[in-house]
């Protein structure tokens, strides 16, 4: 399982990067792996309000919708438009080219109650 | 909880890759390598699916052909040894009960082929409307192996294994005492399948479905064969419109709704169960039709969300998914009749969202 070192992770299986007051936000390895091939990404738009713990998009396979859960709460200032057309990047490419939205934090502390990696990896393997 | 069942060819799941899921109590493969590439594969080349979870009761006896007649929709008496008829079963209310194939294996001796998750159900009503008929039903479900090859390449593959000419199998007909590879056992072929694509499929005793399982992976390995799951199985059938229990048919659905009436003979000289309300559906029309739909707006219609025009709820999805073939997003469903119509714009609900599609021709793929 690829687990980037420098990423917090949540146990409904997003990481989280930190940037200045922003975080960038996408679906972990392990996710992608579950899910299979993805066939479509619903994404919030920019300027939208997100809540953590709240759904705010969803990933759909060929044979399953998840939603998306907000790790932090915030405004959307960012998403990956790519993602429209090449759904596939969250398979090929999910801590890079598949990011899938930027969030600017209303509340900085809800970082302290995400995972480290190694915390993630044992989440995962306990499961 | 009860633990999840598991065919004859479990042990060989691993080394192939598979993921496995809880598909109606058995714990079968939903993937090997992705959904995508297998679906692929079985298009082009060739596919091999582990269904032996699909259950088997044998019916025998002088009044075989009377009782079948009476419990199921399509006309019996026009089968003939050697070959399989695609039939439902019904309820009295038209509901159904489940769809299969009958295997007409010598005159007073058939095989029903049915849905696993059905089998129990369908063997106990079978049974409940046994009356002064002399029949013997046995649910013989744990007998067989049942592997499905389908594809383009699945003849190719298949004969390069026996020396029974495959050519002399034609759709919907079957042989038995087939000998393929080293194993021992034979086995009854038929050219059947639910892919919309040509194959075969194959029962054998169970004891001997490992060894074909790796015998057939081994020798079409070369032409592109592929061991596939119950994601690639279910998109497959899905392109092809071939329904799905549960979803296009249920005890609330019947086969005329369904838009297959070319399995239910209303006018069959033998009455049977359900006939009443199917034959006024056949002649008045039903109230519903399943619809195909492509959606115009980005989204993906799945099983079970609404249908709308305007405000008003018309029906619901079916099935539904992102067409690997067509790289299109499109479905069944069940809508009032009054909004069938090709080109017609319905909206579907997903999530939060009102979504536009549109009704197009059934069925999505054909060949």
């Amino acid at each position: 399982m690829n687990l980037p070192n420098d990423l917090l992770y949540s146990e409904e299986h997003e990481w989280v990067k930190k940037e200045g007051n922003k975080v960038r936000i996408g679906i972990t390895d392990f996710a992608q792996d579950e899910l299979g091939d993805i066939v479509f990404v619903e994404l919030p738009e920019v300027g939208e309000e997100i809540d953590a713990d709240e759904p705010f998009g969803s990933v759909e396979s060929v044979k399953t919708v998840s939603e998306l859960y907000a790790p932090v709460s915030g405004t959307v200032v960012e998403i990956n438009e790519e993602l429209e057309d090449s759904p596939e990047f969250v398979n090929e490419s999910p801590y890079e080219n598949a990011w899938m939205i930027v969030v600017e934090l209303s509340d900085e502390a809800e970082l302290d109650k995400l995972l480290s990696p190694e915390a993630y990896q044992a989440f995962v393997e306990e499961d | 909880m009860s633990e999840l069942k598991r065919t004859p060819l479990f042990p060989e799941y691993e080394k192939y890759g598979a993921k496995t899921i809880d598909f109606g109590g058995w714990d079968l493969p939903v993937q090997f390598s992705s959904i995508k590439q297998e679906h692929e594969a079985t298009r082009t080349k060739a596919g091999l699916f582990d269904v032996s979870h699909m259950g088997e009761i044998r019916i025998q006896g002088d009044d075989s052909l009377a009782f079948l007649q009476k419990m199921v929709t399509n006309d019996v008496s026009k089968l003939k040894p050697n070959r399989a008829q695609y039939t439902f079963m019904c309820y009295e209310d038209g509901g159904t009960v489940d769809d299969f194939l009958i295997y007409m294996l010598k005159e007073k001796d058939y095989l029903l082929v049915v849905n696993a998750a059905n089998t129990d159900k369908d063997y106990e009503w079978l049974v409940q409307h046994q009356e002064h008929e002399s029949v013997t039903i046995e649910n013989v479900s744990d007998n067989y192996a049942l592997l499905a090859l389908q594809g383009p390449k699945a003849e190719e593959i298949l004969q390069a294994l026996t020396e029974t000419d495959l050519s002399q199998i034609k759709f919907f007909g079957f042989q038995t005492d087939v000998q393929i590879g080293s194993v021992k056992d034979t086995a009854l072929v038929s050219r059947t399948g639910y892919t919309g694509e040509d194959g075969f499929e194959i029962y054998i005793d169970q004891a001997a479905g490992a060894r074909l399982w790796n015998e057939l992976l081994d020798s079409g390995k070369d032409e592109g064969l592929v061991p596939v799951g119950l994601g690639a199985r279910d998109t497959l059938r899905f392109e092809a419109n071939l329904p799905l229990y549960g979803q296009e048919l249920s005890k609330d659905i019947s086969p005329i709704e369904a838009g297959l009436k070319f399995a239910v003979k209303v006018d069959k000289a033998a009455e049977f169960i359900g006939k009443d309300i199917l034959k006024k559906q056949v002649e008045e029309g039903p109230t519903r039709k399943l619809v195909a739909i492509e959606m115009i707006d980005k989204g993906i219609p799945r099983t079970g969300y609404d249908v709308l025009v305007g405000e008003d709820k018309i029906g619901f999805v079916t099935s539904g998914t992102q067409s690997p073939t067509l790289k299109k997003n499109i479905g069944l469903a069940l809508v009032d009749s009054k909004y069938t119509e090709v080109g017609t714009e319905l909206f579907v609900q997903v999530r939060k969202r009102q979504l536009k599609s549109v009704i197009i021709k059934k069925p999505f793929l054909s060949k």
